[in-house]
């Protein structure tokens, strides 16, 4: 099985490839359009900021590779959300193969935000697994999904919000499994499997 | 439900744990790997590694062994110590850190934080503050504390959110080390004022502590060293006695 790990300006690439390293993963950095699209996985990280990245994966021409992907991508936290329509944060049009808007949580003293830490997930379709029902992952973002006719996992802060989402050959999370022990672990795992 | 985190800080120098640490089951407790994975395996949340390094050739260390910590460790961790520039996050983040924590650097210069902000996000801009009460009002302290400043805790950690930090790391220095609980006054003031989370720190001896700065100050963390190194508490039993005494954590 031939595992990519997408190359772009994404601030966690290099802690989502030791967790892959962890699990035994054989997987391959790139950003070679040939190397991605004959690929059995691919998954698509992301930390930073929707605009820049979009502009980044729009000058490499990467927006139309990712919606063109026939395999199985898992889009992991910005990734998923740049998987979105459209994200409030500056702004942004994003790659559109979820029909959805990505949205600003609203900050007061009694919901701090970015939601930072570990929130426990309530799984609405068969992935996640089961076996994850309830179990705690990490979260940093200030950005959420509503809850859609895609999600899969929901969470609850301020507001129930798209914790995991899936279309056809489409997977995202909006967690970080490459920081949330060993359910993270079950995470990226059971993606590898599918 | 949010969880509350519990976050052990372990002091590095020359890539090695210091202080004393007397951890069960652990063969090389100066190991920050191997004493970091333990805490991971044992439920600690997130972890923070502060280099106290002295010299510029103990500091390369320091950056060399968090790429070894990001390899092992399947948490969160934040790092900090002598963080004074873009150019000094840059390799840490590279590195595998998910956070750094700046002190002493952000109040000489407090644009760093809008600096670090912008290059970096806030999410991982950790703005450490010590501070101790002289004549009613908190004073921010530097360089460990030794150096006092004219900067006071509240429009300090209030200036810090605006100018972009995504947490606050409150060390109380009149309760540091006193295991008598944590600052509770304070925190709650920090929390009625911000809307980034709030990390509490200094003063932890027992369990109830942790409830109370939870339950009471509305700490969204609590950092502690000691109690967690000498095992005088367990990270199991306490979020059990969290969970028990109704603060939502991780188990």
């Amino acid at each position: 099985m031939k595992v990519i790990l997408l190359k772009y300006n994404a601030g966690n690439i290099q802690s989502v490839s030791y967790a892959l390293e962890r699990l035994g993963v054989d997987f391959e950095i790139t950003d070679d359009v040939e190397t991605i699209q004959a690929a059995d996985k691919v998954i698509f990280p992301g930390v930073g900021e929707a605009s820049t990245t979009m502009a980044y994966l729009k000058n490499n021409k990467l927006d139309q590779v990712i919606r063109d992907l026939k395999q199985p991508v898992l889009g992991i936290c910005l990734g998923m959300q740049l998987m979105c329509k459209h994200s409030e944060e500056n702004d942004t049009p994003c790659l559109g193969i979820f029909d959805e808007g990505v949205r600003k949580f609203k900050a007061s003293t009694e919901f701090k935000v970015p939601h930072m830490g570990w929130n426990n997930l309530t799984l609405t379709d068969s992935w996640p697994e089961k076996p994850l029902e309830n179990n705690s992952v990490y979260f940093v973002h200030s950005y959420y999904v509503p809850v859609n006719q895609f999600t899969t996992a929901v969470s609850d802060y301020i507001v129930p919000f798209s914790a995991a989402m899936k279309k056809d050959n489409f997977y995202a999370v909006q967690f970080h499994p490459e920081k949330s022990a060993q359910a993270g672990e079950q995470i990226l795992k059971s993606f590898l499997e599918v | 439900m949010l969880t509350k985190r519990i976050i052990p800080c372990l002091d590095i120098k020359d890539g090695r744990t210091v202080k004393g640490v007397n951890f069960v089951d652990l063969r090389d407790a100066g190991d920050p790997v191997a004493l970091a994975s333990a805490y991971a395996e044992q439920g600690a949340d997130e972890l923070v590694f502060l280099d106290i390094s002295a010299t510029q050739e103990q500091r390369k260390t320091f950056a060399s062994l968090v790429k070894e910590i990001a390899r092992h460790i399947n948490i969160p961790f934040t790092v900090g110590g002598g963080i004074s520039s873009v150019e000094d996050v840059a390799p840490l983040l590279e590195a595998g850190a998910d956070k750094v924590s700046i002190n002493s650097s952000a109040v000489r210069n407090p644009q760093l934080i809008n600096e670090l902000s912008k290059a970096f996000g806030a999410q991982c801009i950790v703005l450490a503050i010590d501070a101790r009460k002289i004549d009613n009002a908190w004073i921010v302290h530097t360089h460990g504390g030794k150096n006092s400043t004219d900067k006071k805790l509240f429009t300090w950690a209030k200036e810090g959110q605006d100018r972009g930090a995504g947490e606050i790391l409150f060390t109380s220095m009149d309760h540091d080390g006193t295991k008598n609980g944590f600052a509770i006054d304070p925190l709650s003031k920090l929390h009625a004022l911000l809307t980034i989370p709030v990390i509490a720190s200094g003063g932890a001896g027992s369990m109830g502590h942790f409830a109370d700065v939870f339950a009471l100050a509305k700490a969204d963390a609590a950092l502690a060293a000691s109690v967690f190194h000498f095992g005088e508490i367990q990270i199991p039993e306490l979020k059990t006695f969290l969970k028990n005494h109704n603060i939502p954590v991780r188990l």
